[in-house]
């Protein structure tokens, strides 16, 4: 008996080395930590239970048959993120390079079935270099089962993944269908096509990091939700993320105890709209002052900065943020901020999270760029996914709300729950030099006469009253007393209930 | 007694001013221009009346726009703070015409210390000690070596047109003054095209140390003792304390009845103050005469109780002083720290902008301590670049100047400023620093000790020992409360850990943290334990608490991986780890800096407003670079370092794409 337990010790200290000490060691040199020590950080420690520790692949092509490791490049189980359950998957690259061979994916599948079976999210760490290719079809056919479970779990169970190494070609598709992307800086990277096939097609000469490092997602494609320094801190960011996060569609997001009080007044948010109307503030003073604890997760902080969106918490329960920032671009929407919001609008509605507009926005982008880009149809996108959203809405116009981006903005007539405006807000068609120049045309030669009828148009409109007579705006709160009135909202709606008729699926303007 | 008196200022002076009236029951007017619209002193005062754009020369110190504010709201009298029209003699001379009460002295006495030379003509007639020297014409060597010794060795060798140090010398024997004059003669005569010298006393181990008088209508004039003003950064005074911890009885006397036979001398009423600069032997020496209110009077009234404010509309309205010279105490110490929106870390450049957090410490006074601050501003409020940037001044108070030290550290560290920058952290760390403590200051003391600026304070062992327990504390609050999420699995709560590592910097403390009935008790590798008490949870960005046993305050964000400490004047980054967490951290690879670019580009397609810089000009870590508006927004970039501009690419008026580049730096 004592020699069978010894024997299981032997198997599982030889799982445990993956590709062996050299490897671990090429790995640390890389400054990687191996797929084990990602999971140790990821997780309560002590917490992390195994599947498949003994699986080897079957391939028997090319001498494969010769090396069968233990684990096949992937470790996978289940363990606690402050004592809630979650699955991981840390992919191996010490073990033929964290390659996907038709076993390595039936783990991760067998886990994500598990997640969707027991209402768990999916955290996936990728440091793979591809499909195995001595497999053939058969890493292929692994690579569309993965797909075809994230597309599953998609709505079902929150998926997060994690790039902590490379991710190239097909492989990019699996984090791409999850609801989260985070990097981490220098040492890693996703693509399609990697920089050796892009100059063979092209001619173009890129680095593998400028063609799909943690900066050019995080900047230029969007395709990454953050990027951290190292595997430590993006371990423990992510850990935090989980902490705002339900567990499943069937559950409601977490609450926890708070350290505020939700009655806090802020003074200074009185100030907070400067004098001048086209002088910028920072939207994102705002969300600290009416969050629990002035914490504030951003998500996509670096791509469309003209929109903020991110997670807080209001009485310890969390609420998604989408917010104007006038910082930026004044605030406006366009393609970028649209496409951006509207994901994570439909994060939240998925998963039951409530969520809280700050608005402060001119109007869409003018010009060709836009246009040509279709406009038309991203910001449809966002309109369409506010419009859907059945979670509690809870609506701020802090200052300007012009025309069609009003409506878009979770406004009341997209079923927005409380529409509250701040006395300095601006709801109206457009601004008023832009409004008179149209309707007062045969006076544009005089300028006197244009200046008196902006005022009349600015007395007229630039304020919130216009909107409330009509009931489109509910109440006109004081900006100081903001954090209480957005507070007792979602209080209020705790208990709301709405659904959207039966249907297949909706199409939204993809 | 007036019924109502404008004050002719604005920021915290004018909010001191209208806090002294209230309490006499006198009605208020503040004066504002189109920054100040929303400002402190405005909401304090019982009227306001708008005197223009927000350029002080378009608004504060045009006299008839104030005159009209006068007649306006009928004030009686006008208190002038200081600056601005404080020593305006056509000023003062247009309120007499208008029969209206100046808060000040006789327009005489202002334009009798208002020139340089006038005053030090009569402060030497008026028996006061001035700087020994020779202002004729000096003909030879000799004659200057003659001149010398009759001065007194050292003695400084200065032509008279000059300035920046050129054809300066100073010489401590014969030999000296005579090589000194021929250079200084020469030097200043390429250099200044005049080659007249003049020899006075060299002033060794100077101290700025000054006297506060007072005196009214009715010839009563006595001292309030001395302010000692010696730490100043580019004359600009930093940190005073009342009194000066090198005065001795007889001295002190001594300097306060000259200052009070020069005030008498004048005809002066009101409070006014007599500067002197003292030497390493309590030479003391006249130099100029403050006809006004001193922004450092606040350590005065601290250590007499007298309200100075009050005695200035006091003997503005004629009437006597209640005190004879002998009934003025000498009670304690007081220490005042200027809190000016300058940011050390970045040369001390200004910094403007708003005030998204402004929590002073709360004000006390009690026999054993006080807590007073002078401030203009609050959370929220705008910091412009219009004006003074000394946003505050905090002063505390106690029986002896260690615990009135002790007290402005603890006052500091509570201090919470946030949105710009600030020199909170360079205050804290005079108030830390050993010649300081020790008291032994000249009006070089920033210049000898910062001589390269100011770059943060690294704090002893013991001192990151206890910030250590305090991490270590706030660290198991937060986890605890983590722990408490809901959606946990039953049965299956997460157990905290007790062992961990917490790295403060560069340094490292393994440390266990137990819970205890009153906190948690911080265990340190080698038996010391340190006990931590403290009602602080997540969120909030104070810690106070004792550990052990010694008070702290200790300033927290939490930032990405970890906490920001600040603590006298340190900034570092705290990150508690479990002792696995550390293993591994430790793999992690140690990153450089990103490489800023030596480009400014256009992050967003606009218009150039305006550019802030030249060619060739040194920029420093946050100046404004230029202004782009975008979507009719202003927008202004700023250096993300300290660098040389090497050549502008865009000019005024042109539009621009993302990523243009709009500057490059050498």
């Amino acid at each position: 008996m004592k020699d069978i337990l010894q024997e299981l010790e032997d198997r599982r200290a030889s799982a445990r080395l993956g590709g062996g000490q050299a490897r671990i060691d090429g790995q640390h040199a890389k400054g990687k930590l191996t797929a084990r020590e990602r999971i140790d950080l990821l997780l309560d420690e002590g917490s992390f239970e195994e599947f498949d520790m003994f699986v080897a692949h079957r391939c028997t092509d090319f001498g494969m048959e010769a090396s069968r490791p233990y684990g096949d490049g992937v470790v996978t189980g289940w363990g606690t993120v402050n004592g809630r359950m979650i699955y991981v998957f840390s992919q191996d690259f010490t073990v033929f390079g964290g390659s996907l061979s038709e076993t390595h994916a039936a783990k991760i599948c067998k886990i994500m079935d598990m997640a969707m079976q027991n209402g768990a999210p999916v955290i996936g760490i990728n440091d793979s270099g591809g499909a195995r290719i001595q497999e053939g079809v058969a890493s292929l056919a692994g690579y569309a089962d993965v797909f075809q479970r994230n597309i599953m779990a998609s709505g079902v169970v929150p998926q997060i993944s994690l790039i902590m190494g490379p991710c190239a070609g097909g492989a990019v598709y699996s984090p791409a269908m999850t609801d989260f992307i985070f990097m981490v800086r220098d040492t890693s990277y996703m693509f399609v096509t990697g920089p050796d096939v892009v100059k063979t097609v092209t001619n173009e000469v890129v680095t593998a990091e400028e063609l799909g490092g943690a900066k050019t997602h995080t900047t230029k494609s969007s395709v990454a939700d953050g990027a951290f320094e190292d595997d430590m801190e993006a371990l423990m960011e992510v850990r935090r993320l989980i902490d705002f996060l339900p567990l499943s569609n069937r559950e409601k997001p977490p609450v926890r105890p708070f350290f505020d009080t939700p009655d806090r007044i802020e003074p200074s948010l009185d100030t907070l709209i400067p004098a001048n109307p086209n002088q910028p503030y920072d939207m994102r003073e705002l969300i600290l002052k009416i969050a629990d604890e002035s914490d504030f997760y951003e998500l996509q902080q670096d791509f469309a900065r003209n929109i903020l969106t991110g997670f807080i918490r209001l009485e310890g329960s969390t609420v998604g943020v989408v917010a104007n920032q006038p910082m930026v671009l004044a605030g406006c929407l366009d393609i970028d901020s649209s496409r951006k919001a509207a994901r994570f609008v439909r994060f939240c509605d998925a998963f039951e999270i409530p969520i809280l507009t700050l608005v402060d926005v001119p109007g869409f982008l003018p010009g060709t760029g836009q246009e040509y880009g279709g406009v038309i149809k991203h910001g449809a996108k966002l309109l369409f996914a506010y419009g859907e959203a059945t979670v509690p809405k809870v609506t701020v116009i802090t200052r300007k709300a012009y025309g069609g981006a009003y409506d878009v903005m979770a406004s009341k007539h997209l079923r927005g729950d409380f529409n509250y405006a701040w006395p300095t807000a601006e709801i109206a068609v457009m601004g008023a030099k832009g409004a008179v120049e149209i309707l007062y045309r045969s006076e544009l030669g005089d300028p006197d006469k244009i200046a008196a009828r902006t005022r009349d148009y600015e007395n007229r409109f630039a304020n919130p009253f216009v909107a409330a007579e009509k009931g489109f705006v509910d109440e006109v709160i004081q900006p100081r007393s903001t954090r209480k009135r957005v507070c007792r909202a979602f209080a209020s709606l705790r208990g709301k209930k709405l659904t959207n008729p039966w249907k297949k699926h909706d199409n939204i303007p993809l | 007694m007036f019924e109502k008196i404008l004050i002719a200022n604005r920021g915290e002076i004018a909010c001191r001013v209208i806090k002294t009236a209230r309490k006499m029951g006198i009605k208020t007017v503040a004066i504002y221009s189109d920054a100040d619209a929303h400002a402190l002193h405005v909401q304090m005062a019982d009227e306001a009346v708008h005197i223009g754009p927000a350029p002080a020369n378009q608004s504060y110190i045009v006299i008839d726009k104030v005159m009209a504010a006068i007649r306006q709201t009928g004030a009686q009298a006008v208190h002038p703070g200081y600056g601005f029209l404080s020593e305006n003699r056509k000023f003062a001379e247009a309120l007499e015409a208008a029969g209206v009460a100046f808060i000040g002295p006789p327009a005489t006495a202002i334009e009798a210390m208002g020139d340089k030379i006038t005053s030090k003509k009569l402060a030497a007639e008026a028996g006061v000690s001035t700087v020994p020297g020779y202002m004729g014409e000096i003909a030879d060597a000799e004659e200057a070596v003659k001149i010398s010794r009759e001065v007194g060795y050292p003695v400084m060798i200065k032509a008279s047109a000059g300035g920046g140090g050129k054809g300066m010398r100073i010489a401590w024997n014969d030999t000296e003054a005579r090589e000194g004059f021929e250079s200084s003669k020469n030097e200043a005569a390429s250099s200044f095209g005049d080659d007249r010298i003049f020899i006075e006393k060299f002033v060794t181990q100077p101290r700025h140390i000054e006297i506060q008088v007072l005196a009214d209508q009715h010839g009563n004039t006595v001292y309030l003792h001395e302010r000692e003003c010696s730490i100043q950064r580019r004359n600009q005074k930093v940190i005073e304390e009342a009194p000066s911890p090198f005065l001795d009885a007889d001295t002190r006397r001594a300097m306060g009845e000259q200052a009070c036979a020069l005030a008498s001398a004048v005809g002066y009423t009101s409070a006014g103050t007599v500067e002197f600069i003292v030497d390493g032997d309590r030479n003391f020496y006249f130099l100029e005469m403050n006809t006004r209110l001193q922004v450092e009077h606040p350590v005065t009234e601290l250590i007499t109780g007298i309200d100075l404010v009050e005695q200035m509309i006091r003997v503005a309205a004629g009437e006597k002083l209640p005190f004879a010279q002998g009934d003025i105490a000498l009670n304690g110490w007081a220490m005042e720290s200027r809190l000016y929106a300058e940011d050390p870390y970045r040369n001390f450049l200004p910094s403007i902008g708003r005030l998204s957090r402004y929590r002073p410490p709360a004000e006390v006074a009690t026999k054993t301590h006080a807590v007073r601050n002078d401030t203009g501003v609050y959370e929220g409020g705008e910091i412009s670049m219009f004006y003074d940037p000394m946003i505050a001044k905090l002063c505390t108070w106690a029986p002896d100047r260690a615990q009135a030290i002790e007290e402005m550290r603890r006052a500091l560290d509570a201090f919470e400023v946030e949105g710009i920058g600030h020199n909170l952290p360079f205050l804290a760390a005079v108030m830390d620093h050993p010649r300081f403590v020790a008291g032994a200051i000249t009006t070089a003391f920033i210049a000898e000790e910062y001589p390269d600026g100011f770059s943060g304070v690294t704090p002893d062992a013991a001192t990151l020992q206890r910030l250590a327990a305090a991490a270590g504390h706030m660290k198991m609050r937060k986890e605890a409360r983590a722990a408490q999420i809901s959606g946990a699995m039953a049965n299956h709560r997460r157990r905290l850990e007790n062992d961990y590592v917490v790295f403060l910097g560069r340094d490292t403390f393994p440390v266990r943290i137990d819970e205890t009935e009153t906190g948690t008790d911080v265990a340190f590798e080698g038996g010391e334990t340190l006990a931590v008490q403290s009602d602080w949870t997540p969120g909030n960005p104070l810690f106070r608490g004792l550990v052990g046993g010694e008070e702290m305050i200790v300033k927290v964000d939490f930032i990405r991986g970890g906490a920001r400490l600040r603590y006298r004047g340190a900034d570092i980054k705290a990150v508690v780890r479990t002792p696995r967490q550390a293993a591994l951290a430790a793999l992690m690879p140690e990153k450089q800096p990103a490489d800023t670019s030596k480009f400014l580009l256009c992050p967003m397609p606009g218009l150039v407003v305006r550019l802030d810089v030249a060619e060739g000009d040194e920029v420093q870590e946050g100046q404004p670079l230029a202004v782009v508006e975008a979507m009719k927004m202003e927008n202004t970039l700023r250096a993300e370092r300290r660098a040389v501009v090497k050549s502008i690419n865009a000019s005024p008026g042109a539009s621009l794409r993302v990523d243009d580049v709009i500057m490059e730096f050498e």
